[in-house]
């Protein structure tokens, strides 16, 4: 067993263990942070596709969380207000259930990163970072000046969504759902990082010339690795919201974008973990820095410059002794 | 709507244009010359917005207060260059980006905790304030005008030193090949430097212009360089030129957008529609002129390099 | 004699005011290895982008099995058995020497849009790839990553990946750049019993390989095919010693 196994799994045991100890010692507002740090988490695993295996450094996928976090709003506005989406060709009420939910967010961001994907990866290197902010800034300034779902204020949701069998307003069996749901796609994608499209993928990265002289276009490989990526951060964007009971244009924000690829390099690029280790990482930050200073912003910067410029391939990287994947 | 109108609103995207174009120039001369994407550009608008209102606030002097932006922000440019940026050349652009947003994060709290987070306020001075009438009975604040003018001439003076000054001869070799001038003995150190610090002073004059017409607060700078990026992606990375022409463009597009758009709405639809869907198309307006551009011309309009 | 495996028809191409090829007509026909010289800048790297993909000539076709593939991308020429191998390694160099050679079997036969199975897992693609492997003599290197190569190893992974798309025919840029002189010899013996399985367009700078190897030799300068013809004729050609070897001669 390598080191990075080792730690990965000390990771999943403390995802396990710890939300089990907040519940025994009765405190449900950390059992709170945990779920908030496994859904930015997943946020983080579906940047970390496009940009560590696929090399596409996305500002952006705000985008995609903010598409996610609507997707449930909207459903669920419409579902509590009794006032159908639309009528026809069928009466469609909204919904009320997370995996209707999940589904539906699942489908419109994946959607809108196949559209913004199949332009934007036309450009390249700076270029791409910048037309994919762009994207993101158009959804944001919409989800401002569109009145009909709270423009500015955003919308709230009165009671959490609910899952079948279970209680979602139940803290730790909220927390189960987002685990469930991580550590299936963590799951899935430790698969796809080792199958043939996981291969062609990261070498595309490295070596777009060869890929297409193998005869494999590397756009489609990467526009394919940027709709899935987009999909997973669109789910983390539904199950964000649905933790909040609200979503806002926030969702949508540049800092939003910013945060998650700030948690994929905290924790390591291109590494299976990393987006999850950065996202604990950055809650405990947030939270015993956020306890000692009001400034707390000072030291997450300070910390994260530090990381880019003497720590490259981030904690796990640094831990594991490991060079970054990235050259 | 009235010609009379419709002519103030082209000055009023002029003048955020050119504006624009003063907070661009550094960005696209330090990718051009240096290949660095910097994020913290933003905050050098902003350190330089609130240097201007302090010193207003202590001296009066709104002269003062505008060199004194320009100095406070070349400086911390220069800081900054030389503490972390120069560290960051040699890397890729996702390293650039997280180490300038790191440094974003800095700026902004550290601001916050010198200055708290009211808003601070800079005065436009008697001399420049109230309207002027323009040819053709156009009434238009006379500060604002001043702003199309300072920015021009700006624009002229870099025009100037890029072609004509020995610095210009050496920035563009250093966009050109960077190996050869090291090998022609400039010092390439100081060379990167010196515009970096150019460029942020640029900006944080911006800010200190800019910052008498809004509030000067944290977080200001960061909507700016959005535009900011958008007008240097639009003209192509690195061409003094295109930002220019860009900064025109999305100055425009953003103001006569928020002003046509509802209008022409109303042609097709009620007026409550109208105006709330035109306006949000109009705010989405410069980010769809940005992807139109890029997809025509994937390095902007006179981009050499991705 | 047969009819030719690949073929072009008076390319062109200019860049500005420099003319890179003019009317560049030349074939390759199966069973031959036929070797393109010339100097330095004489425009063979232009000349094989606009065979092998990434360049489009402004007038003229390239023709591969007497189909037009002119206008096909590179990945499109790849799938047609286009096999092509760099001057500079293109390889990810991250990887291991088996998923790169993986990584040709992918493109050749497989489909890359798998996303469950190992690649390692796929017994199709791991047989060619190894097969592969094992002919330039990588077998025992496969687990290695591919930038704890030697460049003469890279340089052979770099034929070793050209081999799993099992090409209609080999365009080879300089395979035998930076190789030593026991290194050389290898790639020659190599290559030589390559012909058979599929004609092997040369680029090379290595003349005893060159005359060692090609059944026909052209010689290029200033963008032009100034003569086409076997070793001895290219040796006692005028205009080529004049041109080309004038320096040595």
């Amino acid at each position: 067993m390598t080191t990075e196994r080792i730690l990965n799994a000390v990771v999943v045991a403390g995802l396990v263990l710890f939300p089990i100890w907040a519940w025994m010692a009765d405190e449900p507002f950390m059992i709170t942070l945990a779920t908030k740090a496994a859904i930015l988490a997943l946020a983080g695993v579906g940047l970390n596709l496009a940009l560590g295996i696929g090399g596409l450094v996305s500002f952006g996928h705000a985008a995609f969380f903010g598409i996610g976090g609507y997707a449930m709003g909207i459903l669920a506005s419409h579902a509590q207000a009794y006032d159908p989406i639309f009528t026809q060709p069928f009466v469609f009420e909204g919904s009320k259930s997370m995996p209707v939910i999940w589904l539906t967010a699942i489908l419109a961001s994946g959607l809108a990163a196949l559209g913004i994907g199949a332009l934007s990866l036309r450009t390249s290197g700076v270029y791409f970072i910048m037309i994919t902010l762009a994207f993101g800034q158009m959804l944001y300034f919409f989800s401002i000046s569109w009145p009909a779902y709270g423009g500015e204020d955003g919308l709230s949701i009165y009671v959490r969504n609910s899952f079948p069998g279970l209680n979602t307003l139940d803290p730790i069996q909220f927390y189960g759902i987002v685990l469930g749901v991580l550590c299936a796609v963590l799951f899935l994608l430790a698969r796809l990082a080792k199958s043939p499209f996981g291969l062609a993928l990261g070498a595309a990265r490295q070596t777009p010339l060869r890929v297409e002289t193998v005869g494999i276009s590397p756009y489609r490989l990467q526009l394919v690795a940027f709709t899935l990526s987009g999909m997973i951060t669109g789910l983390a964007g539904a199950l964000f919201a649905d933790l909040n009971r609200f979503v806002s244009p926030v969702m949508f924000s540049w800092q939003t974008s910013g945060e998650i690829m700030v948690f994929v390099i905290i924790g390591g690029v291109a590494r299976l973990f990393g987006p999850v280790v950065g996202a604990i990482l950055f809650i405990i930050l947030e939270h015993l820095l956020g306890g000692l200073s009001d400034y707390w912003h000072i030291y997450l910067g300070a910390l994260l410059l530090l990381i880019v410029l003497f720590a490259r391939g981030g904690v796990i990287g640094t831990l594991t002794g490991r060079e970054a994947a990235h050259d | 709507m009235s010609p009379i109108l419709l002519a103030e609103q082209i000055l009023n995207g002029v003048q955020l244009g050119v504006m624009l174009f003063v907070m661009a120039a550094g960005l696209t001369l330090v990718f051009g010359v240096m290949g660095l994407i910097n994020l913290a550009h933003g905050s050098l608008f902003m350190v330089g917005a609130f240097a201007a209102a302090a010193v207003a606030g202590a001296t009066g002097s709104f002269m003062l207060a505008l060199v004194s932006a320009l100095a406070a922000a070349a400086a911390a440019g220069a800081l900054i260059e030389v503490l972390v940026i120069r560290r960051l050349y040699a890397r890729d652009h996702l390293d650039q980006v997280l180490a300038t947003f790191a440094l974003i994060l800095i700026f902004s709290e550290g601001t916050r905790w010198i200055f708290g987070s009211f808003p601070l306020y800079l005065n436009i001075p008697d001399y420049l304030s109230g309207p002027v009438t323009l040819p053709g009975g156009i009434q238009y604040p006379l500060y604002r005008l001043t702003l199309i003018g300072i920015g021009l001439a700006i624009a002229a003076g870099l025009f100037v030193l890029i072609s004509k000054t020995r610095l210009g001869i050496q920035i563009r070799a250093g966009e050109n090949d960077r190996e050869m001038i090291a090998a022609l003995g400039v010092d390439i150190s100081k060379l990167y430097t010196i515009v970096f610090a150019l460029g942020a002073g640029l900006a944080g004059l911006a800010g200190a212009l800019v910052g008498a017409i809004q509030s000067v607060q944290v977080g200001m700078g960061e909507p700016v360089l959005i535009l900011a990026f958008v007008v240097i992606v639009i003209g192509g990375i690195g061409s003094i030129k295109g930002a220019l022409i860009g900064a025109l463009l999305v100055g425009l597009t953003d103001t006569l957008g928020g002003v046509l758009l509802p209008h022409l709405f109303k042609l097709f639809t009620d007026p409550a529609t109208a105006t709330s869907a035109g306006s949000a198309l109009a705010s989405m307006l410069i980010y769809i002129l940005m992807a139109v551009v890029l997809i025509w011309k994937p390095t902007g309009l006179f981009g050499a390099r991705a | 004699m047969t009819d030719p495996v690949l073929q072009t028809r008076g390319l062109c191409l200019s860049f500005g005011a420099l003319q890179a090829s003019k009317d560049i007509t030349l074939d390759l026909r199966a069973g031959e290895i036929h070797a393109l010289i010339g100097p330095n800048g004489a425009g063979k790297s232009t000349l094989i982008k606009q065979i092998a993909g990434g360049l489009r000539p402004d007038a003229g076709q390239v023709l591969l099995d007497g189909r037009d593939i002119t206008a096909l991308s590179t990945a499109q020429r790849a799938r047609r058995g286009l096999g092509r191998t760099f001057q500079i390694s293109e390889l990810a160099m991250e990887d291991t020497v088996l998923q790169n050679a993986l990584l040709g079997a992918l493109g050749a036969g497989g489909n890359p849009f798998r996303f469950w199975q190992s690649a390692l897992g796929h017994s199709d693609l791991r047989d060619r790839a190894e097969t592969a492997l094992e002919r330039v003599g990588l077998r025992d290197k496969a687990r290695m990553r591919t930038s704890e190569l030697s460049h003469g190893q890279r340089r052979q992974l770099e034929v070793a990946v050209a081999l799993t798309l099992n090409p209609r025919v080999f365009v080879m840029d300089e395979p035998m750049a930076g190789l030593g002189t026991s290194g050389s010899e290898t790639m020659t013996t190599f290559l030589d019993g390559l012909r058979a399985e599929a004609p092997i367009l040369l680029v090379e700078h290595d003349m005893d390989a060159v005359f060692a190897l090609a059944d026909r030799i052209s010689v290029l300068v200033y963008g032009r095919i100034i003569a086409t013809g076997t070793v001895d004729e290219i040796r006692a050609d005028k205009t080529v010693r004049n041109a080309y070897l004038g320096e040595d001669a």
